[in-house]
């Protein structure tokens, strides 16, 4: 990679706000770098070596933080881990004590989790240090829309002009935000649909429908979400069967969509609830895929944030 | 004529108008004359402005169980610093001001402070739990000034029915903090384009205009047993354009209706939380700008009578939480005036004897009370304040605990530099000597 070549980078992975389609194609660029190294007999590279991330989740999460870590390792860099649920009664250690205690410790870039929108700005504004946010609120999920990117454009080629269908609780997903931040800089049109209690009245980068034919007709691909259950507790939903009759993704439902339209989810999956279960092994799934890619992009993200961006500046 | 202290060459400008230099004689906690005297204390004050002291019908100052927070002392001193004589306590303190002997305690501590002059509001309801009426003929004697759940809504209409009925037989005001809980739900800032860009809850204009028109409704059926009440409803940080047409239309019809504004909600817009700063993060919520302008039409044509600050302030370690968990509320007693003035009247040509207006003569007729004009014979409570003077809004010299500011670093001119209450100094930064 040469440094002229190479667009400057933000300072942090925040959302795509900052971004731009250059440097956007830079980093899935890289990504598919990693992608050959992580087929090699020894995933391994020395490029973070002497570089420690730590990974600080105010959430719980196991898959999103396993990915990261292990994205850390294959490139030498030293790991330490933080977690720790803030409840609205915990009247212990705050945000900013936690981050300000790690800082002592000499970390070089944080990933952070957490259940309140804007967490990871405040980081970045308390700490001055990378800051890669690993989903805050229903704010953003930005390595998960990149991910969904990359594995698109692998299936699809180019997402110019393509409709991506984003369907399930768009409201309080930050994957859905992301991806309509991220995928319109790439080309493609994002229709988002759900039931009128889980979408927002508008969402920059979507077009927003509660009809579900509407957002699958010759959509090129599908994005479904996870459907937390909680929704029912606070009235948003009336029941699960209803959701399932009107909203699941189904066989027959995917045909409204063009051929072989390729089949997303971020995962966990709550199956023959937002898809019907058979749906999760069929061809044109690539649940597996998007997995194994989000190693491969959060590779790319950390060596972007605390190599690609230095050696390009300087 | 002999007086204690003779200002000389000051602007005069009150609720009427802007009434050119004069030199202004106190003495006897009065003013004695508009056409000097002779007085120990001779202040050269060509250039500055004096105007009644400034009166807040609507201040969280903490006291008594929250004082990390703020207390009596901290937020009367801030009050004073800002131009403040004259300031309300919300009652929605650790235990609830819902009784006779809290008031009268909080005001004789008030008294012996020596800042501002406190006039406590008490709880509407006991314990503001919105289901037993307080006992507002005792809590009036005592000296309660105003009965409001504030922050706690009035979620039942047949609650704030009977208050309304029973503070109106004592010729009180009931102040309501106009937001359905059930529309507002969990929301930290206003429903709209920027909440659902940024992912957070929103609580929508609707919250808040719905509550207005049922609370209007709420007055109109008070009024059917008590026809000729002079004032009865306050209405709370009006902050949206569909609130205040309907304060408007209400005050056509002649209702008994008042309504105040703070100072954020006529600076800063929803906008300000693509920052993800908690310190904007207050209740009601910052709305977008066209929002804003409504307030400012409303505030000029009087359909919004004062500028309540709502200064709610919190520890600054609260408001370094999350924008999900950090406490509503941001203090500005300290900068409510020069904010308004230079916003509003230096950049924005809103005519600066209006604003003084709704800082004095409007919260008084709020409350009930007598305006403060500047002629001979009226009470010496009045600020002292430089037009020319500008510097940035420094929140570490706060005399409020709560040392942040959505302001922070704002250049702002207007600084109240004097303040007396009753012909006492009770803050003086421009003039030092005169406190000794």
């Amino acid at each position: 990679m040469s440094a002229s070549a190479t667009p400057t980078f933000p300072p942090h992975l925040l959302d795509f706000q900052d971004w731009s389609r250059p440097q956007i194609e830079s980093l899935l660029e890289t990504a598919r770098m990693m992608q050959e190294v992580l087929a090699r007999p020894v995933k391994k590279v020395p490029a973070l070596t002497g570089f420690t991330v730590a990974t600080v989740f105010f959430e719980p999460s196991t898959r999103t933080r396993i990915s990261f870590e292990l994205a850390a390792r294959r490139m030498s860099a030293d790991v330490v881990s933080f977690s720790g649920a803030m409840s609205s009664t915990t009247k212990g250690e705050t945000y900013r004590d936690t981050l300000r205690t790690l800082e002592q410790l000499g970390i070089d870039a944080y990933i952070i989790r957490a259940d309140a929108a804007g967490v990871c700005h405040q980081a970045y504004r308390w700490l001055g240090k990378p800051v890669l946010n690993a989903g805050d609120g229903w704010r953003a999920h930005p390595t998960q829309a990149l991910l969904d990117a990359f594995t698109l454009l692998q299936s699809l080629g180019s997402l110019e002009g393509r409709k991506i269908a984003i369907v399930g609780d768009i409201l309080h997903s930050r994957v859905a935000r992301s991806n309509a931040e991220l995928l319109p800089l790439l080309g493609a049109a994002v229709v988002a649909c759900g039931p009128a209690t889980l979408l927002p009245a508008s969402l920059p980068g979507a077009r927003l429908t509660t009809d579900l034919r509407e957002a699958l007709e010759d959509a090129d691909a599908v994005m479904v979400l996870r459907l937390q259950k909680e929704r029912m507790d606070k009235g948003l939903l009336p029941s699960l069967p209803e959701y399932i009759a009107a909203y699941q993704v189904t066989q027959a439902r995917l045909g409204w969509a063009k051929p072989q339209a390729p089949l997303l989810h971020p995962g966990p999956m709550n199956r023959d609830v937002e898809l019907e279960g058979i749906l999760a092994e069929a061809p044109q799934s690539l649940v597996e895929r998007q997995v194994a890619n989000g190693q491969a992009v959060r590779m790319a993200v950390l060596y972007h944030l605390l190599v690609g961006r230095k050696r390009s500046e300087g | 004529m002999k007086g204690e202290i003779l200002f000389r060459n000051v602007r005069l400008v009150d609720g009427r108008g802007d009434f050119g230099q004069a030199d202004v004689l106190i003495g006897e906690g009065r003013i004695l004359s508009l056409a000097g005297g002779e007085a120990p204390k001779v202040v050269e004050a060509k250039g500055l402005v004096l105007s009644p002291g400034f009166c807040d019908p609507h201040a969280h100052l903490r006291e008594p169980g929250q004082e990390v927070k703020e207390d009596l002392e901290s937020g009367l001193t801030a009050a004073a610093r800002g131009g403040y004589t004259d300031v309300v306590s919300m009652p929605n303190t650790q235990p609830v001001v819902d009784t006779p002997e809290a008031v009268r305690a909080l005001w004789e501590k008030a008294r012996q402070i020596g800042q501002a002059r406190l006039h406590p509001a008490a709880a509407l309801t006991q314990g503001q739990e919105g289901q037993w009426l307080s006992e507002a003929r005792l809590l009036q004697e005592a000296g309660a000034v105003m009965l409001t759940d504030d922050g706690r809504t009035n979620e039942e209409a047949g609650v704030l029915a009977l208050g309304l009925r029973y503070a109106a037989s004592w010729g009180l005001v009931v102040a309501v903090h106009a937001e359905d809980a059930g529309l507002r739900r969990g929301g930290v800032m206003h429903e709209g384009e920027v909440s659902f860009r940024l992912g957070l809850p929103g609580n929508p204009a609707y919250a808040e205009s719905a509550r207005v028109a049922r609370d209007l409704e709420l007055l109109r059926y008070a009024l059917e047993y008590a026809p000729s009440v002079p004032r009865l409803l306050h209405i709370q940080h009006l902050s949206t354009r569909r609130g205040l047409e309907l304060v408007r239309q209400a005050k056509r019809e002649g209702l008994p209706v008042t309504a105040e504004v703070t100072p954020h909600h006529l600076t800063l817009t929803d906008a300000a939380l693509a920052s993800f700063d908690p310190v904007y993060k207050v209740a009601p919520p910052l709305r977008p700008r066209a929002d804003l302008e409504a307030l400012l039409e409303g505030l000029l044509e009087g359909s919004i009578d004062c500028i309540g600050t709502d200064h709610a302030p919190h520890t600054p370690d609260e408001k370094a939480l999350d924008l999900l968990r950090a406490p509503f509320g941001i203090p500005n007693l300290e900068v409510a005036w020069p904010l308004l003035y230079t916003e509003l009247v230096e950049k924005q040509g809103f005519p600066l004897a209006t604003l003084v207006e709704r800082f004095t003569d409007g919260p008084r007729r709020v409350l009930g009370l007598a305006p403060i004009h500047l002629e001979e014979g009226a009470e010496a409570s009045l600020v002292l304040w430089n037009p020319a003077e500008a510097r940035p809004v420094d929140p570490q010299a706060f005399a409020s605990k709560a040392r942040y500011s959505p302001w922070a670093g704002w250049r702002l001119q207007g600084w109240p530099g004097l303040t007396l209450v009753a012909g006492r100094v009770v803050f003086s930064a421009s003039h030092p000597e005169l406190l000794y």
